[in-house]
């Protein structure tokens, strides 16, 4: 387990590095931002002091060490444009984002779960074919369009949600009394206002996702029904219940697992619709921000982070099956 | 004589697919006595395999027994309720079945699979379900069962899930086991140990057996009884020794002519020419007849099924042997 754990680490460095230099390129190839931050009029000594400040009159391999350096130290470098360290611009907002795509996973897993079990158990029922043809509503509304509708209905109409921002927020160690509401990390889910503002957006970002458990459950479900392994805990005389929630759900989990962990990570990194919609301040729309001025210490520095996210989250998935799959052996070579 | 533990009585198990009905059970009758073992043999799709499941109350939809009784110690099964049929699986009647890998739950412990038998029929404590599960392993030969609990199949080889399928079986003392081809899919030698140990378990607690296969040889070893299937009908049945030595039905006399080590050397191989029909399809008549050499004008009818000499009973116009044409 420890020697796997390192040789996972190892190659997650791996990974790190050579992303690292593609997206140092990548923004590099994008265009030059020297354009755009500094004002058209601004005479040929100022252009220069400014281009030498941002470190931009370096060849691209010096500015590409320079970076890597103080990227070791933590410092993934200032934004050209907050003049903060972009570290400390993502930091702030992840927790916006972080909150907005757990509570999606979380409504996916609790609605797509159940319905996927029951269109799975029985999929000749009515009921049954109404999930299966609603999920493929899910799976192609276009998220921007389900979101301004949510807002006309919801927030418009019936006035019962409120349609941007993220409302009241408050820490965790603050909503346990121990330090004042507006010390440390944000979070929204802690009160009430705050969920109130989250429930829309999670709701649009988990449609697609509630339709994706919804297939695969059902698909694990109508697989592994027909196993032998079910008529034989049937024919030991277990009652339904038993055969469905033990033998049939331990084994769709795995599929399941897999799907809803890199689903997390996609969400996490990439949910700049449903942010835009609903004015929901979180990373999705500031990497937005950043790529239209060109900001590139904030874009590497975030595009890092989404690497090393998703990396923990594909090997927390892995751990994962290893608890869930008592073949799959951890120790055994490669990954 | 105490009533047979098992009395089947012209069983019709049918599929209704959207292709047409297919009368994969079609009048099925035979008697298992208490302790004794009877071998149902037959081809791929002769309705066997669907015969174990109709007894034990698992066929699946789109089938469904749609006629015939079942009398298990007096009990018509074919009616009973799901509930009563809970109760007597896995607990009166117990099922073992052919490929033992993929017969245990990959991700379930086999204490777990095992403790969870018990405890669906019996009011124990766990404690109690776990010591029963572990003498019932020991019982089928699985050497130190208590570390074995705790083990996944996936650590098992072939043999020895199937021992804890059949341990599986044993855990309540069934009157009746429905073995459905237990030990095609093992190597001879564990096939021959598994045999001796399942003869030696009917004979010793007085369980019944019900031995699916396809094999002649293992039924020839173990079986008191022997029931042939062909196309969904049984087609004869009768005491082992009298239908292995003097075939009454003619495809009975070619499965046994197709036993390769009845041939010799350097021979062609024999077999009985044709396939099995198509269940959805089956012509009028006698379903043998386009395979059989001795059909003739008569087996245009549909034969019945009647009884040539006591014991001995044989669905066909025109059987082997001279006695039983007299007979007809």
């Amino acid at each position: 387990m420890a020697v796997y754990l390192v040789r996972r680490l190892m190659q997650a460095l791996l990974v790190v590095l050579a992303m690292s230099m593609i997206v140092f390129v990548g923004v590099y190839a994008i265009g030059d931002p020297v354009e755009i931050l500094i004002s058209p009029d601004a005479d040929q000594l100022e252009r220069e002091r400014a281009i030498r400040a941002l470190g931009l009159d370096l060849p691209l391999w010096q500015q590409y060490l320079v970076f890597l350096t103080n990227a070791l130290q933590g410092d993934l470098g200032r934004s050209f444009v907050f003049n903060e360290p972009a570290l400390k611009l993502i930091l702030q907002r992840m927790p916006a984002t972080l909150e907005l795509a757990f509570g999606a996973m979380f409504l996916s897993i609790l609605i797509g779960l159940p319905l996927g079990l029951y269109a799975g158990l029985r999929p000749n029922s009515p009921a049954s074919k109404t999930i299966m043809a609603g999920s493929i509503l899910g799976f192609s509304l276009p998220t921007f369009w389900v979101g301004l509708m949510l807002i006309m209905v919801f927030a418009v109409q019936l006035g019962w949600l409120p349609s941007t921002g993220r409302g009241e927020t408050c820490s965790v160690l603050g909503f346990i009394g121990l330090q004042p509401c507006n010390a440390g990390l944000q979070w929204s889910w802690l009160t009430g206002d705050g969920l109130a503002h989250m429930v829309m957006p999670a709701v649009n970002l988990a449609l697609f996702k509630i339709s994706l458990v919804i297939r695969l459950t059902r698909a694990g479900v109508r697989e592994t029904m027909l196993m032998d392994y079910v008529k034989f805990a049937r024919a030991k005389g277990l009652s339904a219940s038993r055969v469905t929630f033990v033998h049939v759900f331990k084994n769709i989990l795995i599929p399941v697992v897999t799907v809803v962990g890199l689903e997390l990570g996609s969400t996490i990194a990439f949910s700049v619709v449903t942010e835009s919609v609903f004015a929901w301040p979180g990373m999705g729309k500031l990497i937005i921000d950043s790529i239209n001025v060109l900001d590139r210490p904030v874009i590497v520095a975030y595009l890092m982070i989404i690497v090393l996210m998703f990396i923990t989250i594909n090997l927390v998935v892995d751990l994962t099956y290893s608890l869930l799959d008592p073949r799959v052996r951890l120790e055994s070579k490669g990954t | 004589m105490a009533a047979p533990t098992l009395e089947v009585r012209n069983l019709r198990t049918h599929f209704f697919t959207r292709a047409g009905v297919v009368k994969a059970v079609d009048d099925v009758s035979f008697t298992v006595e208490r302790g004794k073992v009877l071998g149902l043999v037959g081809e791929s799709g002769s309705g066997k395999t669907v015969t174990g499941f109709s007894i034990i109350g698992l066929v699946d939809p789109p089938g469904r027994i749609v006629g015939g009784q079942i009398l298990f110690q007096g009990r018509d099964l074919a009616t009973a309720t799901e509930a009563e049929m809970r109760g007597l699986r896995g607990n009166r009647i117990a099922m073992i079945f052919q490929d033992p890998m993929m017969t245990l739950n990959p991700v379930l412990r086999i204490d777990t699979q095992m403790i969870e038998t018990v405890l669906a029929h019996k009011k124990v404590s766990h404690e109690e379900a776990r010591q029963r599960a572990r003498d019932t392993l020991g019982m089928v030969g699985i050497p130190s069962p208590d570390e074995r609990l705790k083990s996944y199949p996936h650590q098992f080889s072939g043999g020895m899930r199937q021992r804890v399928a059949i341990a599986i079986a044993l855990l309540h003392e069934p009157d009746l086991i429905v073995a459905d081809e237990p030990t095609t899919a093992l190597d001879v030698t564990i096939q021959g140990q598994i045999l001796a140990e399942v003869q030696k378990l009917a004979q010793t607690t007085g369980t019944s057996l019900i031995w699916i296969t396809h094999d002649l040889s293992v039924v020839a070893g173990l079986a008191d009884d022997i029931a042939v299937m062909y196309a969904g009908r049984v087609v004869e049945h009768g005491a082992v020794s009298d239908v292995l030595d003097r075939p009454l039905h003619p495809y009975t006399a070619g499965l046994i002519g197709s036993v390769p080590s009845r041939n010799k050397r350097g021979e062609p191989l024999r077999q009985i020419p044709g396939m099995t029909p198509s269940l959805l399809s089956l012509p009028p008549g006698c379903a043998f007849r386009s395979r059989c050499p001795r059909a003739a004008e008569a087996c245009l009818a549909e034969p019945e099924i009647r009884e040539t000499l006591p014991g001995r009973q044989v669905r066909c116009f025109r059987p082997m042997t001279e006695a039983a044409e007299q007979a007809a």
